[in-house]
C-alpha cells in the first residue's frame, strides 16, 4: 500500500501538517484508483463485461468505468473471440487510446484462442499475439467478480511502475505464439 | 407429398420434387441451366421473399440451397442446384431477389461458388487477403492446428 493511501491517518497522528511521498507514488496513486475501460466486446463475454459494470456488481465503485470511446480510457478489456477479421480494428482501437495503457483480456478465447483453438482458420490464438496484455483472466465467460479481481490485480501493477523508463517493470512483450508441433 | 409441392410441380415442368415432409417445407430440385428462369416464375407465383441461400459439399458437386418464402401462400419451399467441382459456378439471383446480395458472397467466401452477373462479388466474413475456401471439403491450411486425439 503506497503512503497515499494514508495520508488521513498521517494527518491526523503524524507531527505536523505536510506529508511527503514520491511523484511515482502519488501518480500511480491516481492512475490506480480510476482505470476508465474501453469494453472490447467481441463476443459472449461482453455479456458478464456489461453485468460487472451494472448496479449488482457495481464497476464504479472501483473506479473503473466503460466510455465507448478509445481516447477517453486507459485500459482495453478484451471480452469475447477475436477474429481475423476483427483482429485491425482491434489493433486500430488499441492505437488510438491514449498512454498509459493496459490490456486485460477476459476470457478463455482472448487468453489462448479457447474452445477455438483447434481446427479453426479464423480466430486468432489468443491476443497476446498483437497485443501487450498484462492481465489473462480465464473462464468462460469469467464471473464478474474475476473481472474485478483482475482490475485490483492491474492496480498492483500500476503501483510498481515509474515515470522514469530505467525503473519501470517490464512490460509483456509481443511474441508469436508457439505452435503445438514446436513445443 | 403435400399438395403446395404438387401445385409448384405441376405448374413448373422444369422442377422435380425432391421429398417434403408432412408438416415441413417442399423441396424441390432444378437444373443449373434453367435456375433463373425457374425463380423468376416462382417469384410471379407469390414466392416474394429470399430467405436463405447456403450451399453443401457433396464431393463432386455443391449443391446450392434457396429457400423461398411467401406471405400470400403461407408457404415456404426450398429449391435445390447442383453445381459440378470443375466448374463452380451459377447464375446469381441478385436481380430477382436483392436480398442474395450478402448470402451470395457469403456462400462464395466460404464454397468458392461463383456466382455469375452477382454485382459486387467479394468475401463477406473472411479477411480480403484470406487463401482458401474454408468449408470445402479438401479445405487445408497449414496454420492449422489438428485436435489430438485425446481431448
Amino acid at each position: 500500500m503506497a503512503l497515499v493511501d494514508r495520508i488521513g491517518e498521517s494527518l491526523d497522528n503524524g507531527p505536523g501538517g505536510v506529508v511527503l511521498t514520491s511523484v511515482d507514488a502519488l501518480v500511480n496513486w491516481s492512475r490506480g484508483q480510476s482505470l476508465w475501460a474501453f469494453p472490447m466486446g467481441t463476443a459472449c463475454c461482453a455479456m458478464e463485461l456489461i453485468a460487472a459494470s451494472f448496479s449488482k456488481f457495481d464497476f464504479d465503485r472501483l473506479g473503473t468505468f466503460p466510455r465507448p470511446d478509445p481516447r477517453h480510457t486507459d485500459v482495453m478489456i478484451l471480452a469475447g473471440t477475436i477474429t481475423e477479421k476483427m483482429k485491425p480494428a482491434v489493433r486500430r482501437l488499441y492505437d488510438q487510446m491514449p498512454d498509459p495503457k493496459w490490456v486485460i483480456a477476459m476470457g478463455n478465447c482472448t487468453v489462448s484462442g479457447g474452445i477455438f483453438y483447434y481446427d479453426t482458420y479464423s480466430v486468432v490464438r489468443g491476443a497476446d499475439e498483437f497485443l501487450p496484455v498484462d492481465i489473462y483472466i480465464s473462464g468462460c465467460p469469467p464471473r464478474p467478480e474475476s473481472l474485478q479481481d483482475g482490475i485490483v490485480q492491474l492496480r498492483e501493477l500500476v503501483k510498481a511502475e515509474s515515470l522514469s523508463k530505467k525503473r519501470t517493470y517490464d512490460r509483456p512483450a509481443t511474441l508469436p505464439r508457439e505452435r503445438d508441433e514446436d513445443r | 407429398m403435400s399438395a403446395l409441392l404438387e401445385r409448384i410441380a405441376e405448374h413448373n415442368p422444369r422442377l422435380y420434387p425432391l421429398f417434403s415432409l408432412e408438416f415441413g417445407d417442399a423441396v424441390v430440385g432444378v437444373e443449373r441451366d434453367e435456375l433463373l428462369a425457374t425463380m423468376t416464375e416462382l417469384k410471379d407465383a407469390g414466392f416474394d421473399r429470399l430467405g436463405m441461400v447456403t450451399a453443401v459439399d457433396r464431393g463432386e458437386a455443391f449443391v446450392v440451397v434457396y429457400r423461398l418464402q411467401s406471405r400470400s401462400l403461407s408457404a415456404a419451399i426450398f429449391v435445390k442446384t447442383l453445381v459440378a467441382r470443375s466448374d463452380a459456378s451459377i447464375p446469381s439471383v441478385f436481380g430477382i431477389w436483392p436480398a442474395a446480395d450478402w448470402q451470395e458472397r457469403e456462400v462464395y467466401d466460404l464454397f468458392g461458388i461463383v456466382f455469375e452477373g452477382h454485382p459486387d462479388l467479394r468475401r463477406i466474413l473472411l479477411p480480403e487477403e484470406f487463401v482458401g475456401h474454408p468449408l470445402r471439403r479438401d479445405y487445408d491450411d497449414e496454420r492449422l492446428i489438428r485436435r489430438p486425439d485425446y481431448i
